[in-house]
């Protein structure tokens, strides 16, 4: 695989490929020597417009487990902060000759940008309100290894899905091995278009009883200011998932971090159904597995990428 | 004058057995049409008009002769962003479209809110615009929308009309105050319809695309009820209002209830929302990025309907120029807004006309429609009008922007498309404003 | 494509008999533990077959493993493509034993080096030593096998195929022409 940009783009062979490597590496994660020499010399760099301590430090440790190099680029405190285009910016990295860029955007298709003006692998570590497709391939390596197949499972993704790039992503890859999704939260955060995903649209968690997986989103306190919601407690008395709406044979999972006591009450995070810790845990093995996919392989069939420096135009 | 283009010398040309075809006239046959001092001088059978001393010979046999286009809205940068645009390389684009004369937007820096600006830019045009442009004058004061401008001294300065393009008038009471004063200064208030609280930090449609991609929506009902409202203010205080890029069903639904309530309202519809849809953003090109956003294939269905019932006036580019640095960001990021001076009639040709939507009798009409809203001359093909006309072969096919264009950017939502239509010549002002490249050489 | 069979199922049964024998003879002068791990895939069912004939002459259990080297590759970023992993699995303690790697062919070294690598992660064994059912020469590596089914001549344009039938349905080893591109 040469870049992963969207859940959308992957097939599920990869998909099955990439959960056997992260398996693999959950070993090595045991042994006395957590790290394998596959990628010496290789330069990694991770490409963060974001604050987010725990995705970076993730790719950073499953980059060095690798045995490649990590150079961390981070927007606070570098050129990237005040006002260098994205595109100078991935022109003075390329200059580092990586092979690797991990890219956390807040704008939507960043890594695509990327990718067209970076000879390196791209991984999105998440853009935007778009995809997040690492989170969703360590959301199914959990399952997978709590539940086995998917296949005809009902996930419930609760809460504010209309600005989360989780949501839409491990939707789409609970979707592709075969699971069915119920999107459920306010109207104003799950609007009906979202079905066009292919998942079920619902305000009301009743039927929740039914779910296999309850998959809960993180409620942003900016959204009240942004009238999507009356009140955080008006939320949680609707949507909470607590130890009276979750039942004993059902397993939580979260993106993190939680907001303790509004989507989640304080029971269930460390209750025996909640994946939370174990989704944690799977951040570094899922990713050592996608660096895997993108730092292999020769590309000799590359396509070439777009010149840099533009043509010198007439005026 | 209200149009202001460069002096040149008027055309001297005898166009050999060209299909005149000028609808509102009813006129439709292969003739010979003289253009003597930029006048059409003589229309006759083929074969029949000796080319006069000194007149050029354009042999147009399988080609077709048509009335030059209007665009009721351009954006020329001009001042102030000439890294975009700039009134020679806007007007030559417009020419190689076919088009005889556009007008331009007042949302430049400085915006065009004082009657200096507006000599100065009268003046440049003189200089340098090869077909004619009109001004819109800002309707408020830097297009803050709190003070209006000095609509009287700005029409004696030249301006055809008011707009806050770009940004809405947002209040209602200053909307009304302008339309009053309408009554004194005459000149069309041509209105950017958009709600701020609708549409939000939104970069596209509203829709199930935005819901996959996640990117914030700009909901129809945004355009739609500012329609409504500054249609009703307008039927009430008797002036007259010209809708923008109007984009969705519901803003269609809206100006036909306008118009049967009396109101005297018009609405111009671009090629990009006649052809396009939100399902062209899923690749995030920032190309398709624009204001008001490409809308749902029911909205496009309904705009199409719309243009041949004649709810839709004419049709208008939004020729909006950004520079290639400025969209060569995250979609997001970018700038709204697509060039299409050189694109409109071949794409509409393409995609409405060959598969018998619309009929090239309309497509014409609404691409000429502007003049009369303005209060300019409508162009036509009948002797003794100034020579404003194009030429167009309709079987040629193009790939869009395969040789460069003429506007000095290249965002263009059509760019890589197979085109059928190629505009050969245009005159405008009696004056030959642009030659296609190859059949120019192929005519010397 | 002709295949000269050079291996037969009782010529393979034959030679891991005998590889058995030395192992256990060698090991009959060393404290260590004796351990075996099979290479990931065919060096697996070859190192299955080996451990009840060891834990019989030993008298004692042989402990087994096996162990998959595609990150331990030096030519990961050569491949056409990311590898298809089945995993390791060493549930033994490694530090002081003694430990038999075991392969089906031996070649130009790479496997086994990356083998080795991948082996002393889990631990420090005392010895590493290496069992292969069909040496074919052409080492790019200083490695050589402690214990050997056959010593087999090829050239470089040959190909070694080993079969089990644990995985491919039949026993035998077979000599093919490399596909030769026209």
């Amino acid at each position: 695989m040469r870049h992963l940009l969207s859940i959308e783009d992957i097939e599920r062979e990869d998909i099955e490929r990439i959960l056997g490597s992260a398996a693999f590496f959950g070993d090595v994660a045991d042994r006395p020597i957590k790290k394998v020499p596959s990628f010496r010399g290789r330069l990694v760099i991770n490409l963060f417009y974001e604050a987010s301590t725990r995705t970076r430090s993730s790719f950073e440790l499953a980059g060095k487990r690798l045995s490649a190099d990590v150079l961390n680029v981070v927007s606070s405190g570098s050129s990237v902060e005040k006002g260098e285009s994205l595109r100078d910016t991935v022109a003075t990295l390329s200059a580092y000759g990586p092979d690797a860029i991990v890219i956390r955007s807040p704008h939507a298709g960043a890594p695509q940008l990327v990718a067209r003006w970076s000879p390196a692998g791209v991984v999105n570590a998440g853009d935007g309100k778009h995809q997040h497709p690492t989170q969703a391939l360590l959301d199914l390596y959990v399952l997978r290894q709590r539940i086995g197949e998917l296949a005809g499972r009902s996930i419930w993704i609760v809460g504010d899905v209309l600005h989360s790039r989780v949501a839409r992503s491990s939707a789409q890859a609970f979707m592709k091995l075969g699971a069915e999704v119920t999107f459920a939260g306010p109207p104003t955060l799950v609007p009906p278009e979202l079905a066009a995903l292919g998942c079920e649209v619902r305000h009301t968690l009743d039927g929740l009883g039914d779910a296999d997986v309850v998959y809960a989103l993180r409620l942003q306190h900016e959204r009240m200011r942004e009238a999507f919601l009356p009140s955080l407690a008006e939320y949680a008395a609707c949507y909470q998932i607590n130890s009276r709406r979750l039942k004993a044979r059902q397993l939580l999972m979260h993106p993190g971090p939680v907001n303790r006591g509004v989507e989640l009450s304080g029971d269930v995070i460390d209750g025996p159904q909640s994946l939370i810790t174990e989704q944690v845990r799977a951040g570094i093995v899922v990713r050592m597995a996608v660096l895997v996919e993108v730092l292999s392989g020769s590309h000799a069939d590359t396509p070439q990428v777009e010149r840099l420096t533009p043509e010198p135009q007439l005026a | 004058m209200s149009l202001h283009s460069q002096n040149g010398a008027p055309a001297e040309a005898l166009l050999r057995e060209v299909r005149a075809f000028d609808p509102r006239a009813a006129i439709d046959e292969v003739s010979d049409v003289l253009v003597r001092e930029g006048e059409i001088a003589q229309i006759a059978a083929p074969g029949s008009i000796e080319p006069p001393a000194g007149a050029e010979v354009i042999e147009g046999a399988g080609k077709h002769l048509l009335p030059g286009f209007i665009d009721p809205h351009v954006h020329l940068r001009t001042p102030g962003q000439e890294h975009k645009e700039d009134l020679d390389t806007g007007t030559r684009a417009a020419a190689a479209g076919g088009y005889c004369a556009v007008i331009a937007m007042a949302n430049t820096a400085p915006v065009i809110d004082e009657p200096a600006l507006v000599r100065g830019l009268v003046a440049q045009a003189r200089a340098q615009a090869r077909i004619p442009v009109g001004f819109l004058g800002a309707l408020s004061v830097g297009l803050r929308g709190e003070q209006l401008t000095e609509m009287a001294l700005l029409r004696e300065a030249g301006v055809l009309g008011f707009s806050d393009d770009g940004k809405p008038v947002v209040s209602a009471g200053l909307l009304r105050r302008a339309l009053q004063y309408q009554r004194l200064c005459g000149g069309v208030i041509s209105l950017h319809e958009e709600d701020p609280t609708l549409s939000g930090a939104g970069v596209m449609h509203e829709g199930p695309v935005s819901a996959e991609l996640g990117l914030a929506g700009i909901p129809s009902i945004s355009e739609a009820t500012m329609i409504a409202r500054d249609g009703m203010i307008a039927a009430e205080e008797g002036g007259r209002v010209h809708f923008q890029h109007i984009s969705a069903r519901r803003s269609i639904e809206a100006l036909r209830a306008l118009r049967a309530a009396g109101a005297r309202v018009s609405g111009e519809a671009t090629p990009h929302h006649l052809l396009l849809t939100d399902v062209a953003v899923k690749d995030l090109d920032t190309s398709f990025k624009m204001n008001p956003p490409l809308r749902s294939e029911g909205d496009r269905v309904a705009l199409v309907e719309a243009l041949r019932d004649g709810t839709i006036d004419c049709i208008a580019t939004d020729h909006a120029p950004h520079s290639r640095e400025e969209k060569m960001v995250p979609f997001e990021e970018a700038p709204m807004g697509t060039i299409g001076l050189e694109t409109a009639f071949a794409a509409l040709y393409t995609d409405l006309v060959v598969p018998g939507t619309l009929s090239l009798a309309c497509l014409v009409e609404r691409l000429t429609a502007a003049a009369a809203l303005f209060d300019l001359a409508t162009p036509t093909l009948t002797v003794g009008a100034e020579a404003n006309l194009c030429l167009v072969d309709l079987d040629a096919s193009w790939r869009v922007g395969e040789s460069g264009y003429e506007s000095r950017s290249a965002n263009c939502c059509f760019a890589g498309r197979e085109l059928s239509g190629r505009v050969l010549l245009t005159l405008a002002r009696g004056q030959i404003a642009y030659r296609e490249r190859t059949f120019a050489l192929s005519a010397a | 494509m002709p295949e000269t069979v050079v291996l037969e199922r009782d010529d393979i049964a034959r030679a891991l008999r005998r590889i058995a024998h030395e192992i256990a003879e060698r090991s009959a002068h060393d404290d260590a533990t004796l351990a075996i791990v099979g290479i990931h895939r065919r060096g697996v069912p070859l190192a299955r077959r080996l451990q009840p004939l060891l834990t019989e002459l030993q008298g004692t259990d042989v402990p087994l493993g096996w162990i998959d080297i595609s990150f331990y590759r030096d030519d990961l970023g050569l491949r056409p493509a990311a590898p298809l992993v089945a995993g390791s699995q060493i549930d033994f303690a490694l530090d002081g034993a003694t430990v038999v790697i075991v392969d089906d062919v031996l070649y130009t070294g790479r496997t086994v080096r990356a083998a080795i690598e991948a082996l002393v992660a889990y631990g420090r064994p005392a010895k590493v030593q290496l069992a292969v059912l069909v040496d074919r020469g052409h080492r790019e590596l200083p490695i050589r096998p402690d214990y050997v089914g056959k010593n087999l001549p090829t050239a470089r344009s040959e190909r070694v195929n080993v079969r089990v039938e644990e995985l491919d349905g039949v026993d035998e080893v077979t000599i093919s022409q490399e596909r030769v591109l026209a």
